[in-house]
């Protein structure tokens, strides 16, 4: 899923002061998983806001809504007339829904509430961790099914570097070494061996490198 | 083996010499004057002397330039080269501008993180790592060819190193790590500074159980201490390759 983090209420603040009417858009997939974007979100984010605009005596209306995902077209029919009548969007999701809103209305301020963080798991509840960078080009059936790319610092394909302690990541003790546990995995189901096979220089053309991705499913195309 | 290069080094690690490197770290500066009497210290003492890249990702005049003032006075520089900070066509064009001078040594090696440097907010590349990069200098040596499968009309004559570590976790895989960068075409390696001699024993035992010795020579680092601040560093950064180590208000002890 992806996960998202709430700005600070100042910068959210300094983005939409200037506005006399906002619509402050939850959008109830990934980021309502990370109880950050999700419709309540949403509605504790215009409290706060309304009470910083009685602070600073600025009149604003702050209007609060959700929809399913805005990353689709279909899911936004409930929200057409909220949008069409605020003077600017808040949008609660990730960087893919402000953006897909800001090409949908083009009239339409959209100011993002969010900074996406990553692509991560539910490691338990309350906690999220990266898992991937969507290079384009999986890696996992050489690295016993763990991410070097998202999750060593350094992307090393052939680690681990020499900042391993105890396990860690000498950037953040707290890290993991991804390396350290690939190497355990490769162990445990009896492939250390394959440790010595060097992983060939990467083909970042499909990664962000590439420019702007795109994907067509031929026989759904529309 | 036959040399492949004009390197000093590598004819006399051949010649079954020992040979002994130094290291020379540029400056934060464009004075020239400061490698130059490094290089005057170390010319008649040393074989070659290592030029660090931007060590600990910390912003200095730059490996290449300073290799090349000190080739320029005599000394044989091995240009240090990490993956930290350039991708693979930076890389390619710093391999051909050092051969370009007739230096003939280069060290492979990742680099350390951005965070420990003077730009922790900048990015970092590693378009390739340590082993891909060693791959790339053998590759444009011994193919004459660059990675887009290029010809390369005056290949780099390059003697190539890396690194080694044995006492970094996880052990296991401290001497399939050796094999790993040998079969990247690793021909020398230079090891992290040894303060664990136990330690540094048993790896070059599973080194010669392999019969890794006979395909690469190796360097042993000996770093000495210049203060109980350097002392206190390394013994907070690393404490997993130092075996004891007391520090004492003078010079550090090692029982």
């Amino acid at each position: 899923m992806i996960v998202g983090q709430q700005k600070p209420i100042d910068e959210i603040w300094e983005m939409i002061r200037g506005q006399r009417q906002v619509l402050v858009l939850g959008c109830n997939s990934c980021v309502a998983v990370c109880h950050q974007g999700g419709t309540k979100q949403a509605e504790v984010l215009a409290s706060l806001l309304r009470m910083q605009a009685v602070q600073v005596g600025v009149q604003i209306q702050l209007d609060v809504g959700g929809i399913e995902r805005q990353c689709e077209h279909e899911f936004f029919n409930s929200a057409l007339d909220a949008i069409s009548n605020t003077e600017s969007v808040l949008s609660l999701a990730c960087g893919v829904g402000v953006q897909f809103m800001a090409e949908n209305f083009h009239t339409t301020p959209v100011y993002p509430a969010l900074n996406t963080t990553f692509l991560g798991a539910v490691e338990r509840p309350g906690y999220f961790t990266e898992k991937c960078q969507a290079c384009g080009n999986c890696v996992l059936a050489a690295t016993g099914g763990l991410c070097p790319i998202a999750s060593c610092a350094k992307r090393l394909l052939n680690g681990p570097c020499g900042g391993v302690s105890n396990g860690k990541c000498e950037i953040n003790r707290e890290l993991d070494c991804v390396w350290q546990l690939i190497v355990e995995r490769l162990e445990a189901f009896g492939r250390l061996a394959d440790y010595e096979k060097l992983f060939p220089l990467k083909d970042w053309s499909k990664d962000r490198a590439g420019g702007p991705r795109t994907f067509k499913v031929e026989g759904f195309l529309q | 083996m036959s040399l492949k290069t004009n390197s000093k080094p590598e004819r006399l690690l051949a010649a079954v010499h020992l040979a002994v490197t130094s290291e020379c770290g540029p400056p934060r500066g464009s004075d020239p004057e400061v490698i130059l009497n490094k290089g005057e210290l170390l010319k008649k003492h040393v074989d070659a002397v290592n030029v660090t890249d931007n060590q600990t990702s910390v912003t200095r005049l730059s490996s290449l330039a300073a290799c090349i003032h000190l080739k320029l006075m005599g000394v044989e520089p091995v240009l240090q080269m990490v993956t930290h900070d350039r991708n693979r066509i930076a890389l390619q064009s710093d391999i051909l501008g050092t051969a370009s001078f007739d230096i003939n040594n280069v060290l492979c090696l990742s680099g350390g993180h951005q965070v420990f440097g003077d730009c922790p907010d900048g990015q970092n590349v590693f378009d390739l790592d340590s082993m891909q990069l060693l791959q790339t200098v053998r590759h444009m040596r011994d193919n004459d060819k660059f990675i887009s499968g290029d010809d390369i009309k005056r290949p780099p004559a390059m003697f190539v190193g890396a690194a080694a570590n044995p006492f970094a976790e996880p052990f296991k895989i401290r001497v399939p790590r050796l094999a790993k960068k040998i079969g990247a075409g690793a021909e020398f390696i230079q090891t992290q500074c040894i303060y664990n001699l136990a330690r540094f024993k048993e790896w070059m035992k599973d080194v010669r159980n392999r019969g890794l010795h006979e395909k690469v020579y190796i360097l042993a680092g000996i770093t000495p201490m210049k203060s109980l601040g350097m002392a206190r560093y390394i013994k907070t950064m690393y404490l997993a390759w130092i075996s004891r180590m007391k520090l004492s208000a003078g010079l550090p002890v090692f029982p």
